[in-house]
């Protein structure tokens, strides 16, 4: 067996136990360094990742564990999201001293190994190890500030849903795995294809329950304005990009491998247009603005089930509806990322999530006025800004096999959304403060907004390299 | 001579790049490199007019095509003919009254100037771009700084404006966005090359899908132009924003729409186009009659430029649409080529002289008067005679007094519309007549009858807004009195484009 395949998860995993050692050993007042060994670890990561790009795609440990260029681009996806949510949580703890913060950075890198496994999982029993993996550290995590009633709350909320979630779906992969009599989803394509129809609605329903939690999918959604409100700012970024990155890579792949397209298709097209619909239309009316991103991440994971749904797969990426996909996560985790990031640092020197309280943010702190600008412009989907391109590929896929109906609700959508996101700019610019002292962001978080401003920009104005990274990821192993 | 389009595109930014490396307090240095940054770019301009082969006017000249997506069929292309290049003369002229004319803002003034030149940026882009998407980004960039003119320099309901224009327009430009990608969809091999896809229409065997295509691009444009019904964001905006935005809005912004349906719809739809031509054409009438009327009953002198542009752009529309309905016949053709190059002109014309009837009202309400209402003025006349022959000549204009740059503009349309549309021609003429009568009881209102004794010490025009009024004014009369030249060479790229069409 060639370890080298398996190298950036043995690395994760390596650097996730020597962080708990290090955690150990060091003082209350240093945890920081954690977070420093971490974001470097994960940096490394990516080098092996990477070279997995190039590999030809295969299975291993007996099938159940994919080896290809998707997942390895799910690796780098969630490798980035990792550093950024770190730099991100290292800015959230400065001067706010909490009990847990070393552990907060360890399992911030072990949840990065999670959402690697559930991008590679090829068997359902894998992938549902993967997705509780993933989902336990996400409880903790979101109830990590115990002095915090919110945060708690936000934990024992997000379990609750989470473990009704979790059963849901392992009922669906019990129905999977009763009518193909296997748990490898390579061997079910096969086995499941002369089923009846109903039946595949049933499982394909069933599956999306424990999926649909994880990308805040409408009817699945309930819990996440309040836990993304709840749980400290830097984990709630991590469930908007990380969790909903790895969440769409298994819907992806248990989608595409092991269900034959069928009548599932329409019922996750009428669940796309309305997760959009829900999501943008009570997002209009909040004045939180962690509530307001919760109901902009459900929005954007309509946007994204239209890609699920597209699935011409033609080569061109303005066709396929997997590259569309692809494409629209890499924007969104540095869209959202940043989005949050200019989050802490306003908690920080307004000491409010309130979107009012905003006003005259533009003149107090320009640099991150001006990057929320760009993330409000990208999550809008204006260009030159990098959801633009992924909005654009997706309505593009979804014209392409014939869903022209749900491009047209994307684009209402995306209209409406205009309003609640550029209210933020708006108030940024527009309003009249009634304090206006300058007010420093620090340099971390500074830079954490240059980087994801700036690569918001870049995968907007010179989208070629990135179109082509995805045209070669969406590529996933087909046996 | 290549890479001149470049330089004008991209010079504004340069400034604009310059400008965020003063420092806010400085204002002096702020509005004069500005103001530098905006007159290179006139020049550039001329150089760019200047480099142009007079031998194939109405051709796309200094064309430069680059790829810049190209795994998605996407490159930066840009070219200039006797349609687009004036309209970025007008847009650099416009910029530099502009920067001129705000000297007064005293408020961000480093902001403002950014944004006013990255509009620059964004609205040029929009004339020179031959890419279906690098139009579609120039077109989305405007609106961006558009959006913080109007929210934060504006007028007392400036955030109610701006949101509703950035709304209106966005959800226009989404539906053109969706044309857009039907028409590259079904290119093939597939590209968004605006020349390409122009040679090889792709949607011209499926009559129902270049509807469904033109759908969309009408939307996006029917909104910027603003043909009824999709008019209702103008009022507010116009009547909002900050003097300089108004100027833009109304002389350069409203002109990406009609831009849109010459220089896309119709050489790329035109079957489709043709068969709801009819329709565009009624839209249009309605708009000439509705806005003449409304701005009959305005009493800020402001808002009744705002409606007044709107009669103004429904004859653009009309010649437009003229022009679509004819284009396929022979018999017609001279017709189509008469009724776009008045459209064209006509686009010219709205620019200049709705840029000057904002900044003189801006003159009004920005200046000691504080209000544009008409009611509260009279007698002016003998008060502030320089401001008054200004505004004058631009009302004149703009009813279409012969002998001023309107009338030719109209003329030229209603003589090649009456012979594709001759009834709603002659409704179009109950617009201009309505237009006659408000203006002239504007300028009754305004300079005559006895003085209202609060503007006793009313200044007349200072040195600065003679300087901002003086060049658009003689510009009314020259192209007044002399078209020749500018008639020319739009006729010939009009008779251009048209060919396309057969």
């Amino acid at each position: 067996m060639n370890l080298g395949l398996i190298a950036p998860e043995l690395w994760l995993g390596l650097l996730g136990l020597g962080l708990l050692l290090v955690e150990m050993i060091t003082g209350s007042e240093s945890k920081r360094v954690v977070g420093w060994i971490g974001a470097a670890g994960l940096a490394l990561a990516l080098v092996p990742s990477w070279g997995l790009l190039g590999q030809p795609a295969r299975l291993m440990f007996g099938g159940a564990y994919a080896v290809d260029a998707f997942a390895a681009f799910f690796k780098i996806v969630a490798a980035v999201s990792g550093i950024l949510v770190l730099l991100a949580a290292m800015a959230f703890f400065r001067d706010r001293p909490a009990e847990h913060e070393g552990e907060v950075y360890v399992l911030i890198v072990f949840m990065v190994l999670g959402l690697v496994a559930m991008a590679a999982a090829a068997d359902l029993i894998l992938l549902f190890l993967a997705i509780e993996f993933v989902s336990l550290i996400s409880y903790v995590l979101a109830g990590s500030l115990k002095a915090d009633a919110k945060s708690s709350e936000a934990g024992v909320k997000y379990f609750f849903f989470g473990a009704v979630a979790s059963a849901t779906m392992l009922y669906g992969f019990s129905y999977l795995y009763g009518a193909g009599g296997s748990t490898n989803l390579y061997q079910l394509g096969p086995r499941l294809a002369g089923l009846p129809t109903p039946f595949l609605v049933v499982a394909a329903v069933l599956v999306l329950a424990g999926l649909g939690f994880k990308t805040s999918l409408v009817p699945f959604h309930q819990w996440t304005p309040d836990v993304y409100e709840g749980a400290p700012t830097p984990v709630t970024a991590l469930l908007s990009v990380g969790s909903k990155a790895a969440a769409f890579a298994a819907l992806l792949r248990v989608l595409y491998v092991a269900l034959p397209p069928g009548a599932w298709v329409s019922v996750l097209a009428v669940l796309a247009a309305v997760t959009m619909s829900v999501g943008n239309l009570l997002a209009l009316s909040q004045q939180n603005i962690k509530r307001m991103l919760a109901y902009s991440s459900i929005a954007h994971a309509g946007y994204m089930m239209i890609g699920v749904v597209a699935l011409a797969a033609s080569p061109t990426p303005m066709g396929s509806g997997v590259t569309a996909v692809l494409y629209y996560l890499l924007a969104y985790v540095f869209t959202n990322t940043g989005a949050f990031g200019v989050v802490i640092a306003a908690e920080r020197l307004l000491g409010s999530d309130a979107i009012p309280d905003y006003a005259g943010f533009g003149r107090r702190a320009p640099l991150a006025a001006f990057a929320m600008t760009v993330f409000m412009l990208s999550l809008t989907g204006i260009p030159p800004t990098a959801l633009f391109w992924g909005k654009l590929s997706l309505f593009g896929a979804a014209l392409q096999s014939g869903l022209g109906w749900l491009a047209v609700v994307g684009i209402l959508n995306s209209a409406l959304s205009l309003y609640y996101y550029l209210g933020v700019v708006r108030v940024m610019y527009v309003q009249v403060p009634a304090d206006t002292a300058p007010a420093s962001e620090g340099l971390l978080t500074r830079a954490l907004l240059v980087a994801a401003a700036g690569a918001t920009l870049v995968l907007g104005i010179y989208p070629e390299p990135f179109v082509r990274l995805v045209q070669h990821a969406s590529l996933l192993l087909r046996v | 001579m290549t890479g001149v389009l470049s330089v004008v595109l991209w010079l504004p930014v340069a400034g604009a790049l310059i400008l965020l490396g003063i420092p806010r307090d400085r204002i002096r240095a702020l509005r004069s490199t500005a103001l530098a940054v905006a007159l290179l770019e006139l020049a550039a301009t001329i150089w760019a007019g200047a480099a142009v082969d007079l031998a194939r006017t109405g051709t796309l000249q200094l064309v430069e095509r680059v790829p810049w997506i190209p795994s998605i069929g996407i490159s930066y292309h840009l070219g200039a003919d006797g349609v687009s290049l004036p309209l970025v003369a007008l847009t650099a002229l416009l910029v530099v009254l502009c920067i001129v004319y705000s000297w007064r803002i005293e408020t961000r003034v480093k902001d403002y100037m950014i944004l006013l030149l990255l509009l620059e940026t964004g609205l040029v882009g929009v004339f020179l771009a031959l890419d279906l998407f690098l139009f579609y980004v120039f077109w989305e960039v405007s609106l961006v700084p558009m959006y913080f003119l109007i929210g934060i320099w504006g007028g007392a309901h400036r955030g109610y404006a701006a949101m509703k224009f950035f709304l209106y327009t966005l959800a226009g430009s989404l539906a053109m966005l969706l044309g857009i990608l039907v028409v590259y969809l079904h290119a093939s091999p597939r590209t968004f090359d605006l020349v390409d896809l122009i040679a090889r229409r792709p949607l011209a065997h499926d009559l129902p899908l270049a509807v469904l295509a033109f759908w969309g691009f009408f939307l996006g444009f029917a909104v910027k132009v603003p043909l009824f019904p999709f008019h209702t964001w103008l009022p507010d905006a116009y009547a909002e924003a900050p003097t300089a935005g108004s100027v833009l809005l109304a002389g350069v912004l409203s002109k990406l729409g009609a831009y849109g349906f010459i220089r896309i719809v119709l050489p790329l739809l035109p079957d489709a186009f043709r068969q709801l031509a009819g329709l565009v054409a009624v839209l249009a009438v309605i708009g000439a009659v509705y806005g003449a009327l409304v701005a009959l009953a305005q009493t800020d002198l402001k808002r009744m430029i705002a409606y007044s542009s709107i009669g103004h752009l429904g004859y653009v529309m009309l010649g437009v649409a003229a022009a679509a309905a004819a284009g396929g016949s022979g018999a017609l053709a001279d017709a189509a080529t008469k009724a776009l190059a008045g459209a064209t002109l006509q686009m010219l014309a709205h620019g200049i002289i709705t840029g000057a009837l904002f900044l003189i009202a801006g003159v009004l309400a920005d200046g000691q008067a504080r209000t544009g209402n008409l009611a509260e003025f009279g007698g002016l006349w003998a008060r502030v005679p320089v401001f008054a022959a200004a505004a004058f000549v631009a009302m004149l204009a703009s009813l279409g007094l012969p002998g001023l740059m309107g009338f030719v503009a109209e003329f030229l349309i209603f003589l090649g519309a009456y012979q594709v549309f001759p009834v709603l021609t002659v409704l179009a003429l109950v617009g201009v007549v309505l237009t006659v009568v408000y203006f002239l009881w504007a300028i009754y209102r305004l300079f005559f009858g006895p003085l209202n004794q609060r503007w006793a010490a009313l200044p007349d025009l200072d040195g600065r807004e003679r300087w901002v009024l003086a060049p658009l004014c003689g510009l009314m009369v020259i192209v007044g009195m002399y078209p020749g030249p500018l008639v020319a060479v739009i006729n010939a790229t009009v008779a251009n484009i048209l060919g396309l069409v057969r």
